[in-house]
């Protein structure tokens, strides 16, 4: 932080205001967002600053305001209060500038079931200004890369789960946004697509594009984002790297599953000595999890029970799930909101 | 090995990524071709819409004829002569509503706002899907004229008379259906688009001059009878395909057009652009 009395760039010391000159625009600014429904407050002042060629991921439960707060920053929702800018463009004020260097893909396929993966794609390209043959090529280019080629001329309704996925990024960047919103984009996929997708993301990022993804697994977000906004009840709780969030959230949660059910009181003293946390009674009664402050605990706390004559069946260290990252940051577990605006519209 | 399929195709994606040109934007009126094309591809997609397109005249036609033709008019001939131009105007009104229930279905499913983050023209939307709309309609009434000359119905002023006839219904039912697009995206399920258009529809066609005389009904039921526009509309096609329309039957149903789009077309951007 410079001094206060320094008050326009010049007075800046020279090596700071180089560091302001390399750093390049970001690629969303945006100032006290708000959004409401209602009596909801879905977006309550949001501030962002977005950078460029990276992925930066929206972490939170159902309703907590991220698919909102997307939209609104894809100019498909006008903003109750605040104002951002998408390159620089007003997002308001200049919302067809914003519109060319963007492109949203959806929570749920938002494609045309009863048309064909090429006809989509082609229906896009016509309605970017691309003649009837570069339409063509281009939607059969994407096919290509998607690995759709088989599929071209099959109606998407038909498609997987994984498919219809490839098929609605393909038809966003039909016009190779330099700004892509994934809301989230692996929920209901299978492992073997999740990392499809996790690839097409990479690639895109590796191209330039900046990618503005929304999920609920930390997993997610620590795989793909450079940065993680944590969202709660319309309102940003943490900010920063992955590993920023995660060194103050701890290492996760440890599962253990004993060969005998009887022997669960005694483990629970046992793991509770040793992890310096308390432990949570499954409903599996053989087993316990607890949260992990310092992965070194756990090895000393499974050779305990070992020594104590516990058999252990199985155990597993996991991240912590979004309920342990809520916990931790918000002291009570994630909202997830059934009646929200996300349910109702996608 | 699950990326195996992707990292194959590395070179197709980067190649594809790597396009950077865009071409210059689509015009409004490309863009509104174009969701026209979109209509036309579901038509041959999803042929079962053209179902209630052709079976909903023939039953119509087929059930007022005979049934009440003897007892309304003293001979089915007849009545087919007077009912053919009504039936024809409330098969195609009936059709407006599935330009409601197809933009609903694109809100729900998300294919709307893919369409509404796209640097066009924003009214091509609705415009587009008009213009495929306009197309059903066309078809619908080819069958019920078909069906109509088959039974026996011959046009007392020219056969040319149904081509007017036919355009004034187009453009009654392409403003009716802005009616429809206002609807389509205010109601939240397609069960209570079907329930509310049934509610509008049939008073409005039925409590009309289509099948009845209106100088047979009460003074209070005539009144609204002579000023309900599908009456309106039915009475200049009846004057182009039997003879005797004047130029202020036409102007009639021209004013009632504009004055629908005038109404409807705003509440519809607006609640479009409100969309969330």
């Amino acid at each position: 932080m410079h001094s206060h009395n320094s008050t326009t760039t010049d007075q800046l010391p020279a090596e700071q205001f180089n560091k302001a000159r390399q750093e390049p625009s970001p690629a969303i600014v945006a100032h006290n967002l708000v959004k409401v429904f209602g009596e909801t407050r879905a977006v309550d002042g949001v501030d962002l600053s977005i950078p460029k060629g990276k992925v930066y991921g929206f972490l939170g439960p159902n309703g907590a305001g991220k698919t909102t707060t997307i939209r609104m920053l894809a100019t498909l929702l006008q903003p109750d209060e605040g104002n951002a800018t998408v390159f620089g463009h007003d997002l308001i004020k200049e919302a067809d500038a914003v519109r060319s260097r963007i492109s949203l893909t959806g929570q749920f396929a938002s494609v045309d079931d009863d048309m064909t993966g090429m006809e989509n794609l082609t229906l896009i390209a016509r309605l970017l200004g691309y003649q009837r043959k570069q339409a063509a090529v281009r939607a059969a280019e994407l096919l290509q890369a998607f690995d759709l080629e088989a599929a071209a001329n099959r109606q998407v309704k038909k498609y997987s789960g994984g498919m219809r996925r490839r098929i609605d990024i393909a038809a966003s960047i039909v016009n190779s946004p330099e700004l892509l919103f994934l809301d989230e984009p692996t929920t209901g996929l299978d492992p073997r697509s999740r990392n499809q997708v996790w690839d097409i993301i990479r690639a895109l990022v590796s191209n330039g594009t900046t990618i503005l993804l929304t999920t609920q697994y930390l997993e997610e977000a620590d795989q793909l984002a450079d940065r993680i906004a944590v969202i709660d009840k319309g309102k940003i709780i943490a900010e920063g790297t992955a590993g920023e969030l995660k060194r103050s959230i701890g290492g996760g949660s440890l599962h253990v599953r004993l060969l005998e059910p009887e022997h669960r009181s005694p483990a629970e003293q046992i793991l509770a000595k040793n992890l310096d946390s308390p432990i949570r009674l499954d409903s599996d009664p053989a087993a316990l999890s607890a949260q992990v402050n310092d992965t070194k605990k756990v090895i000393a706390a499974l050779g305990e029970l070992e020594k104590a004559g516990i058999h252990i069946a199985g155990f597993s260290m996991g991240q912590p799930s979004l309920d342990e990252v809520f916990l931790k940051l918000t002291g009570e577990p994630a909202h997830h909101t059934e009646e929200n605006e996300e349910m109702a519209n996608g | 090995m699950d990326n195996i399929t992707l990292k194959t195709h590395t070179e197709a994606f980067n190649n594809a990524l790597s396009k950077t040109s865009k071409p210059p934007k689509a015009g409004a009126f490309s863009a509104s071709l174009t969701f026209g094309w979109r209509a036309l591809l579901k038509i041959k997609h999803v042929p079962e819409q053209l179902f209630d397109v052709t079976a909903f005249p023939i039953m119509f036609i087929l059930m007022f004829t005979y049934l009440f033709g003897g007892a309304i008019a003293g001979s089915t001939g007849d009545y087919l002569q007077f009912l053919l131009p009504g039936i024809l105007a409330q098969t195609v009104i009936m059709l407006t509503i599935y330009t409601g229930i197809s933009l609903n279905n694109d809100i729900r499913k998300g294919v709307f706002d893919r369409f509404r983050s796209l640097p066009i023209w924003q009214p091509a939307v609705l415009t587009g899907a008009l213009l495929g709309d306009v197309l059903r309609y066309s078809i619908a009434s080819m069958m019920i004229i078909i069906i109509g000359f088959i039974l026996g119905f011959r046009p007392e002023a020219n056969i040319t008379g149904i081509f007017p006839a036919m355009v004034i219904l187009l453009i009654f039912a392409f403003s009716f259906s802005w009616i429809w697009t206002a609807v389509g995206i205010i109601v939240r399920s397609q069960e209570t688009l079907y329930t509310l258009s049934f509610i509008i529809m049939f008073p409005l066609t039925f409590i009309s001059n289509i099948f009845v005389d209106p100088e047979t009904m009460p003074p209070w039921l005539e009144a609204f009878v002579n000023v309900n526009p599908v009456s309106i509309l039915v009475t200049a096609m009846r004057g182009f395909i039997h003879g005797g329309v004047t130029p202020a039957d036409i102007a009639a149903v021209l004013l009632v057009s504009a004055a629908l789009i005038a109404v409807f077309g705003p509440i519809t951007m607006y609640l479009f652009r409100r969309q969330k």
